[in-house]
């Protein structure tokens, strides 16, 4: 049975995810407990893997037994496990957060629809992270595409189906793209598995066809991951779907897909070929990231419905992400791959609390929190931590990631690298203070007339939960750095 | 040197912070609340107290909390700097605290029961264990933290009538310390972790020899830029925006806790990071004496200028804090021996002065010098000790201010410094100029407005006694300084 698990981890979100809709018929509440099933197990699982990857190393599963390059390969290593158990956990946290997010605002006889798609997303991610061959890749990133598009459009303002159609439009170029770029590999190589891959490319790096497959692999990719500037649909989509979607996407939707450009990056193409031939490329993409970085943050500042601030938040960590990977190097990457554990963490429970807020009053406005921080205390601490962790103050995650890609930055010698990620810190206290002035020191004035309506503790206790993780991962950095330290080692050979 | 490990110095931080958990946990009671602080603040003050003889004995206590990351741990250690820090906030903390319930009663007695005072008392505890933890950190990671906290943890403070001028000096407030210090400190300890793969303190400082001279210096200057709680101009303009705030909060935060945590972390940068070799090989130390002399003579030209009593407050504490740097910045015996006293004598001085203004406020709700006329004959005891803070400002004797400006003198004349001596001379003069109007006016004008005689006594119980106490220890410091000297001498004599 353990054997099984890697694949387990995919079939069983997939099966439940065909199960939920029919269960629905009978009774609502049917669809959103397999729901919760399917999360838990999967988390459950992810543990697992983690725990046997560190004890035993990385685990291969061949699909159906066929032995790969010939059979599909699925992979369990330091990163993937990692990704998984984050993916995992999170999604597991939104579920029990939406039942009542989702209840409240999506109509009653959408629910078994809506847990079906929710669970093929889930799915379609955890099948990015655990594969091991570039067009099951394609085929995961897909299922998880479409069924975010239509997650998106199920939101309960009129302008959510127009986002989710933006997001339908950009995303598919995206996705056509990185299908285009696997298509020029197969031509280049004949081979989809992506460590048969690694070790067939090296030598073909002057060809034009593999030169082509990674350039449009880069602009798939950024279109998926939301880099700056093909950045567009990711505002209005996190804006306008439903509170949980919001916070599952946020959280591990980009986040999976900068793990599958990682993966391309590092385990198909090769860190070496970034060092010796393709040298200007990573240079490239620092200054996108440190423009992403900037400028994400800037218009972040603009915002005054809260949702859309923390979407181009995202925009800016993303710009983290992608820094801390092209540094290539370990400290560096290292601190790509935990600002991936700890933005999912830190936007989860920004974007949760949000939902708290938004549940039965529809808030959205930067200025409708007035006084908020004494009616719902608990959501807005959990506002607060991840605020600060966002900005990155000691003992919170988001100061572990920016300190590694500071450090980073030094090892290759870019000093000028740190202005911009104290800058964009400076920039991210100014967005995220006017939010707590707000919350905490202004009296409220249209509010205090009207009674709030309580927040459901199930929303409410994962919210807190998440938040308070941001903390504990915070103080005991070393334990995420210590799989970080290990999956970028083997990410760079 | 004996270091032993012992958990007193977290109980000590600790005590404050479970407290915290009290008061917030049974709201809306008085009482309770009170006793709960003033009970705090003496065991509080009596841990801190347990450990002293220990470290005059020249040794040290150490609790290691937990490692965050390879070379950042939370770990604390009780030295003689740190203890001299450590003692003046938790004495004066006790003080403090039957004035803050004096003060909090009498001026917002409507909502005294209510929830809005108790997380008031809330984040003062919290503010003075990060003070507290600010003294003991035993290296910069620890305290950057407390420091951050007591940032975050003084805002509501600040904010806490909530009108819109109360909200717009801590927003300036939050911008000034916050922003500088992520923008500058952080990067600075960032540097410093990169070349030396350590943030310990160490008395022969740990930088000397790992990086480039360019690095060295720039981190300096990013370290010094970063310390805006020292507000060394022109990082200062949020300790006058902070006014607004209570006056519990203006007297032991805004003249104790926090700006001393600033001046205190610059005497650890100095002494501790860089090291005195490293900077006097760099010749940095001048730069930053000339520095502090200048905004010495700037604040207290502003300062004569300043009608508003807690604003002219202000600016001289700018001044005095600037004292503190330049004795540091010295780097030789006497002047550090200066630089370590006035931490603590300016401290008892000004706590007094704000303690004097804020009883003016709760009884007359007169803010302005110009309204004081005749004042002390109202409030004697209120405006003696007022006198005898401004005469500690002023350093003349028996006034303890004395002291330090004497230690500080003797150290720019050993380091060659005539200009120095100049400046602190001036200081002294202009100090003066702004502090004596003030006592003439109180006591010699009638005190006469619209031709009726203004009817007015002495504060509530509380508060004139924390004055009194406050301003006797201001003379008793000039007599009796050993215990403060004899720490400061072995600082010096670690260096």
């Amino acid at each position: 049975m353990i054997e099984h698990f890697p694949v387990l981890v995919i079939v069983i979100p997939l099966v439940l995810a065909l199960i939920a809709p029919v269960a629905g018929r009978f009774n609502r509440i049917y669809s959103w407990a397999i729901a919760f099933l399917a999360t838990l197990f999967s988390f459950m699982v992810a543990v697992i893997l983690l725990q046997q990857v560190m004890s035993s190393g990385t685990i291969s599963y061949w699909m159906g037994g066929w032995e790969p390059p010939w059979g599909i390969e699925y992979v369990i290593d330091y990163l993937s496990a990692f990704v998984l158990l984050i993916v995992s956990f999170l999604a597991f946290a939104v579920t029990i957060f939406a039942r009542k997010s989702v209840a409240e605002e999506i109509d009653e006889e959408k629910h078994p629809a809506f847990y079906g798609v929710y669970l093929l997303f889930i799915t379609g991610l955890m099948g990015m992270i655990v594969t091991g061959d570039v067009f099951n890749l394609y085929v995961f990133l897909e299922i998880s595409s479409l069924t975010g598009y239509a997650l998106v459009a199920m939101g309960r303002r009129r302008r959510a189906p127009l986002a989710g159609f933006r997001y339908l439009v950009i995303g598919t170029v995206g996705a056509t793209f990185i299908l285009l770029g696997i298509g020029y590999l197969y031509i280049a190589t004949g081979t989809l598995n992506m460590a048969d891959l690694g070790l067939r490319l090296p030598g073909l790096f002057n060809s034009r066809l593999v030169i082509t497959a990674f350039a449009f692999f880069a602009i798939g990719f950024s279109i998926k991951i939301a880099l700056f500037p093909l950045h567009t649909w990711l505002p209005d989509a996190y804006t306008y779907a439903p509170s949980s979607v919001s916070a599952l996407m946020a959280s591990t939707g980009t986040k999976v897909g900068a793990y599958s450009f990682i993966r391309i990056i590092f385990t198909v193409f090769g860190v070496k070929v970034f060092l010796n031939q393709w040298v200007s490329v990573p240079y490239f993409f620092l200054i996108i990231a440190s423009v992403a970085m900037l400028v994400g943050s800037i218009l972040a500042i603009a915002q005054t419905n809260i949702k859309k601030m923390l979407a181009y938040s995202s925009v800016s960590q993303i710009g983290y992400i992608i820094l801390g990977v092209f540094l290539m190097n370990p400290i560096g990457l290292q601190g790509g791959l935990l600002h991936i554990f700890n933005h999912a963490l830190m936007k989860c429970a920004l974007f949760m609390s949000v939902g708290c807020i938004a549940y039965k009053t529809g808030i959205s406005n930067i200025n409708d929190l007035k006084g908020l921080g004494f009616k719902k205390p608990y959501a807005m601490a959990a506002f607060t931590v991840g605020a600060l962790s966002m900005i990155g103050i000691p003992l919170t995650v988001g100061f572990v990631s920016k300190w590694y890609l500071a450090l980073g930055s030094l090892e290759n010698g870019m000093w000028y690298l740190i202005p911009v990620i104290v800058i964009s810190s400076i920039l991210m206290l100014a967005y995220f203070w006017r939010v707590i002035d707000n919350i905490y020191f202004k009296a409220g004035e249209q509010i205090d007339v009207v009674k709030m309506p309580a927040t459901p503790a199930s929303m409410v206790i994962p919210t807190v939960i998440v938040a308070a993780l941001c903390l504990v991962f915070g103080t005991l950095a070393f334990i995420p750095v210590g799989i970080t330290e290990k999956a970028a080692l083997l990410l760079l050979g | 040197m004996d270091v032993v490990t012992s958990v007193k110095p977290l109980y000590a931080i600790l005590i404050s912070l479970v407290t915290v958990v009290l008061v917030l946990a049974f709201p809306k009671k008085p009482a309770f609340r009170d006793n709960c602080t003033v009970v705090s603040a003496i065991v509080t003050f009596a841990i801190i107290l347990s450990m002293l003889p220990w470290i005059r004995q020249g040794g040290m206590l150490e609790y290691d909390l937990v490692t965050v990351l390879p070379g950042l741990e939370i770990a604390l250690r009780v030295d003689a700097l740190g203890m001299v820090f450590a003692l003046t906030a938790s004495f004066l903390w006790l003080i403090t605290s039957f004035y803050t319930i004096g003060y909090m009663s009498s001026h917002y007695a409507e909502d005294y029961a209510g929830r809005s005072v108790d997380r008031f008392f809330a984040f003062f505890l919290i503010a003075m264990a990060s003070a507290i933890g600010t003294a003991f950190a035993s290296n910069l990671f620890t305290l950057y933290i407390f420091y951050e906290i007591l940032t975050l943890c003084t805002y509501p403070l600040v904010a806490y009538d909530k009108t819109e001028e109360a909200l717009y000096g801590a927003r300036k407030y939050l911008i000034h310390l916050l922003g500088t210090s992520l923008l500058f400190f952080l990067p600075a300890i960032f540097l410093t972790y990169y070349y030396t793969g350590t943030l310990d303190f160490s008395t022969s400082g740990i930088l000397a020899g790992t990086a480039p001279d360019a690095v060295l210096i720039i981190t300096f200057i990013l370290f010094i830029a970063g310390i805006a709680k020292a507000a060394l101009m022109p990082f200062h303009a949020w300790l006058p925006a902070a006014m607004v705030a209570p006056t519990p909060v203006s007297a032991l935060l805004h003249a104790v806790a926090v700006v001393k945590a600033g001046v205190f972390t610059v005497i650890r940068v100095v002494l501790f990071i860089f090291g005195v070799d490293l900077l006097k090989g760099l010749s940095l130390g001048y730069y930053l004496a000339y520095f502090a002399a200048f905004t010495i003579i700037v604040a207290s030209l502003i300062a004569l200028r300043q009608d508003n009593l807690k604003r002219r407050l202000a600016y001289s504490t700018v001044s005095q804090l600037s004292y503190t740097i330049l004795g540091v910045a010295l780097l030789t015996p006497s002047a550090v021996t200066g630089s370590v006293l006035h931490l603590v004598i300016h401290a008892f001085g000004k706590i007094t002065l704000f303690f004097a203004a804020g009883a003016i406020y709760v009884v007359s709700g007169k803010t302005e010098i110009s309204q004081m006329n005749g004042i002390g004959k109202k409030m004697p005891i209120t405006m003696a000790a007022f006198t005898i803070g401004a005469l500690s400002m002023i350093s003349i004797p028996p006034a303890a201010g004395f002291l330090s400006k004497w230690y500080l003198t003797m150290g720019a004349v050993e380091a060659d410094q005539l200009a120095l001596v100049a400046v602190l001379a001036l200081s002294s003069l202009l100090n003066a100029a702004y502090f004596l109007p003030i006592v003439y006016r109180a006591f010699l004008k009638p005190a006469v407005e619209n031709g009726e005689e203004v009817k007015i006594k002495e504060a509530p119980a509380f508060m004139v006694g924390a004055l009194m106490i406050t301003s006797i220890a201001v003379l008793c410091l000039f007599f009796a300084p050993s215990v403060f000297l004899d720490l400061a001498r072995m600082i010096v004599a670690a260096m």
